[in-house]
């Protein structure tokens, strides 16, 4: 079941900038959706369109049933029952912590008290800390408070501009761990916009990545790892190893050996038909075994010489050669540290798992 | 002129002591004999007009200042003052708020022209805002009228912060109050507003010691305050026990008026939370709002420039060739030139120890001394004068009616404005400059000079240019200081307005516009980069 809608909805800001070009997505209730991409790519306008902060040019934002944009429609920002925490938290720093989460319900609501202070124990914050101002409290701290403010009118919707990048590496994770808790405990349908290709897919149920102001793909992220659809996408959610191959129904012939492989687009390569293709693995995909003497017989995959290798402590990178003449390929591996080989000796490389052809 | 992010840089060298043990800290301090002493004797000096209202309410006995304080006529003075305040306060805070509001906020047309004409006032001396309205409305008097020119001559003094503050907000916290179910004007009351505190404070009591100090103004008008009446006092009864206790209920009021912004300010803070650069500031569609909204900007600019403006050329156009005696307006321009630079560069002499050691050393010592420097610059003009004038009769009668004396009136009246250009300025050349300089083989008071002096210089020049700015439109303290036979062109002004010769008057109005005139420019532009506006 689908919470929000978005049909076909385009922004220009100006005269010729083009922020969103006929973007369709729905997002379905009580889910956690990622909206990916690099800077530039249309996100953070997209956001702004579903909070009503800007409004379409053309197009159609449904929310539960309920036109929220169209042609001739804008309901404004305040009436939306759209929860947004944004990339600092935006804590208004006149008001205390427990006013900031206050700062929606009614003043002479009863139970007020009480209900900020469960929200506050919702996001974890200590009930000493209501009386405190935002400067006093750590950035983590400041977007609990972001977050238990939005919760407080109990949004259809929560948006999360960029909520973790102004944390530290180790508070990020931590943080978006807590924050998807929080909302699943509560059940709250959410949108997260992040240009940090991780943190999208580890948060999200769903994911949709943008590029200059288009939606490129959306699904699960699992489905968008394994099965990018074109190369930048490929690229921009995680390395990968691109393969010239020859492709002949589900199996493609690569310097790597042969190799199953999937598509995107399930029409392309149906029928048996042979065809020059990219092929796409994740670096995890590859076993690499250094080959000691005696056992080189024994041990299965594609033989490759070791260029470069650069030692990094657990994770060690590893320039490789494969193949010869034309066929000649230069891979960078990520291998253990725990046995690294040096230049010029010969690696083993297996492949496990389905490779995914790009199209083009 | 100092960089656009003084205030920023401001904070940083604060920082480093601040690490310092007690003990270190105390030796940093003693550190800088040579420039804790100028800065201790200039905040001496300042003390002097408090020290005096206080002396001469000693020797005046207490039968007699009661006698001369709880009168009538104080009464009288005491309620006009609070209603000059109590109504032009508020009016020009709510017309400062909108203006900014509409300039800085929304997409009304040539808003960029707007906020000029919001900031153009300032060049037109508040005197001469009368002088303009009196020959337009010849029956204006009283506190309706003193309101009135008030608030036109004043209101930049508080839209200039507060524009400034509303293009620092983060737009962020507008779109979350938004999203918590917030109508676009609760989401001003409640998010907006408060957060204008700090600069509607400071603004409001910059206006409201204008109020207290104002002279000129006033006189034209034909409202009585403490500044009117002390004068008064003074022209008939010479330094009087009624002049210098009038003198001692305005300090009175002043200390008030800055206790009360104290308290409404608090110690809050209202910056930003949170890291990253601030999103651009979104602008509001006024929709059809955009016609009153226009009016009202079209209207102050009316009153506040074009009534001046207008005035000014009927007279002159009234008066032709002949109201420009070129030896008396020349001879007044010169005399007024050469006092505001001479009192520029004394006053910023005098206030770099201060700033040098503000920036570099602060401590509780540096923040008493600080405090002295600032607060003598709240005091009216009236009552400097009246100070010095009693100081020089009674201990030092050479010095009476000197360059030298009006100088050091000049030099107190106008000492926050040199200290804080040259603070901002200071700030900006880190210490490590110094000890880069030094580590190259520099002496230490050759580092300072190729390295802070260096880069404090447009710091330097800047208040040279804010201080020689109030030394042009000073009336009071000139007026009743000046040696005999200097007349700058507002003496010369004034007397001839105390003659009902406007038209002769109008040619020295013009020049003190004129000379006014690129330093407001300047001071707008500077407001506009401090924010980090691209305007």
């Amino acid at each position: 079941m689908s919470l929000l809608s978005i049909t076909s909805v385009s922004k220009t800001y100006g005269s010729s900038a083009r922020a969103l070009i006929d973007v369709s997505l729905t997002v379905p209730a009580g889910a956690r959706t990622a909206i990916v991409g690099p800077s530039g790519s249309g996100k953070t306008t997209l956001l702004k369109l579903i909070a009503g902060f800007e409004r379409p040019d053309a197009g159609r934002i449904t929310l539960d049933g309920t036109d929220l944009a169209g042609e001739g429609i804008h309901v404004p920002a305040h009436k939306r029952g759209i929860g947004i925490v944004s990339q600092d938290g935006a804590l208004f720093p006149h008001l205390t912590v427990g006013e900031n989460i206050g700062f929606g319900l009614p003043r002479r609501q009863e139970g007020r008290d009480q209900r900020i202070a469960a929200l506050m124990n919702m996001v974890e914050l200590d009930a000493d800390m209501g009386s405190r101002r935002p400067h006093q409290l750590s950035g983590g701290q400041q977007q609990r408070v972001a977050l238990a403010r939005a919760l407080a009118l109990e949004p259809r919707l929560m948006l999360l501009d960029e909520p973790f990048s102004a944390l530290d590496t180790g508070l990020r994770d931590t943080m978006r761990r807590t924050v998807a808790r929080i909302l699943a405990a509560s059940g709250t349908t959410s949108i997260l916009v992040t240009h940090d290709q991780g943190e999208a897919l580890s948060f999200a149920d769903h994911v949709a990545v943008f590029r200059e102001g288009r939606l490129v793909q959306a699904g699960s992220p699992q489905s968008l790892y394994r099965r990018p659809a074109d190369r930048q996408t490929a690229l921009f959610l995680g390395d990968a190893v691109l393969l010239d191959a020859v492709v002949t129904s589900g199996q493609a012939e690569t310097v790597l050996g042969t190799i199953p492989v999937s598509t995107t687009d399930d029409a392309s390569d149906r029928g048996g038909s042979t065809a020059h293709k990219l092929v796409m693995l994740r670096p995890e995909q590859l076993r690499i075994r250094w080959l000691g003497l005696g056992e080189a017989d024994l041990v299965k995959g594609a033989r490759a010489r070791v260029l470069e290798s650069e030692f990094g402590g657990g994770l060690c990178r590893l320039t490789v050669e494969v193949g010869e003449g034309p066929s000649r390929a230069v891979l960078d591996l990520r291998v253990s540290g725990f046995d690294v080989a040096a230049p010029g000796e010969t690696v083993a490389i297996e492949v496990v798992g389905q490779g995914h052809v790009l199209p083009g | 002129m100092p960089h656009a992010d003084a205030k920023s840089f401001a904070v940083a060298p604060n920082a480093t002591p601040g690490h310092l043990s007690g003990s270190q800290r105390e030796r940093a301090r003693v550190a800088y004999p040579l420039v804790t002493l100028p800065a201790l004797l200039v905040a001496l000096v300042s003390l002097i007009p408090l020290g005096f209202v206080a002396v001469v309410t000693v020797q005046t006995g207490w039968d007699q200042v009661v006698a001369l304080v709880f009168r009538g006529r104080v009464g009288d003075l005491l309620i006009n003052t609070a209603l000059l305040e109590a109504a032009t306060v508020p009016l020009t805070i709510v017309l400062a708020v909108a203006l900014a509001w509409l300039t800085e906020r929304t997409n009304l047309p040539f808003s960029r022209l707007w906020a000029w004409l919001a900031v153009a006032p300032l060049a037109v001396p508040a005197f001469v805002h009368s002088y303009a309205w009196i020959s337009l409305v010849p029956g204006l008097k009283g506190l309706g009228g003193g309101v009135l020119v008030s608030v036109l001559a004043y209101f930049p003094f508080l839209y200039l912060p507060v524009a400034a503050q509303l293009r620092r907000l983060d737009p962020a916290i507008e779109d979350a109050a938004a999203s918590l179910g917030l109508s676009p004007w609760r989401v001003f009351v409640r998010a907006v507003l408060p957060q204008l505190r700090v600069a509607i404070c400071g603004g409001s009591l910059l206006v409201g010691l204008h109020l207290l100090a104002e002279y000129g103004l006033f006189v034209m008008i034909r409202f009585d305050t403490f500044s009117t009446a002390i004068v008064d006092q003074f022209q008939s009864a010479f330094n009087g026990p009624a002049a210098n206790m009038l003198s001692g209920v305005l300090v009175l009021c002043c200390l008030a008026l800055l206790g009360t912004e104290a308290l409404a300010r608090g110690g809050e803070r209202y910056a930003r939370v949170g890291s990253g650069a601030p999103r651009m500031v979104t602008r509001h569609a006024l929709g059809p709002w955009i016609w009153p909204a226009l009016a009202l900007n079209l209207v102050t600019a009316a009153l506040a420039i074009g009534v001046p403006f207008t005035t000014l050329t009927r007279w002159l156009a009234i008066g032709g060739f002949d109201i420009w005696p070129l030896q008396a307006v020349g001879n007044a321009v010169l005399q007024t030139v050469l006092l505001a630079v001479m009192g520029g560069m004394l006053t910023t002499v005098a206030a770099a120890p201060m700033a040098w050691l503000s920036v570099r050393a602060p401590g509780r010592l540096q923040r008493i001394l600080e405090a002295c420097h600032y607060y003598v610059g709240s005091l009216p003009g009236v009552v400097v004068a009246l100070a010095l004038v009693t100081i020089t009769v009674r201990l030092v009668l050479p010095l009476y009616q000197t360059f030298a004396t009006l100088l050091l009136a000049y030099g107190l009246l106008f000492l926050p404005r040199a200290l804080v250009a040259l603070r901002a300025s200071i700030a900006q050349a880190p210490v490590e400059l110094e000890r880069a300089a030094m580590a190259l083989g520099r002496a230490p008071l050759q580092a300072v000079r190729v390295t802070t002096m260096r880069l404090a210089a447009p710091g330097a020049a800047a208040s040279t240019a804010l201080v020689a700015l109030g030394i042009t439109n000073e009336l009071t303290a000139t007026l009743m200081l000046s040696p005999t036979g200097v007349e700058t062109l507002a003496t010369k002004f004034w007397s001839l307005t105390s003659e009902i010769d406007y038209v002769a008057a109008a040619p020295y109005a013009l020049m003190m516009i004129v000379l006014s005139l690129p330093l407001t420019l300047v001071l707008h532009r500077q407001s506009s980069r401090a924010s980090g506006s691209a305007a």
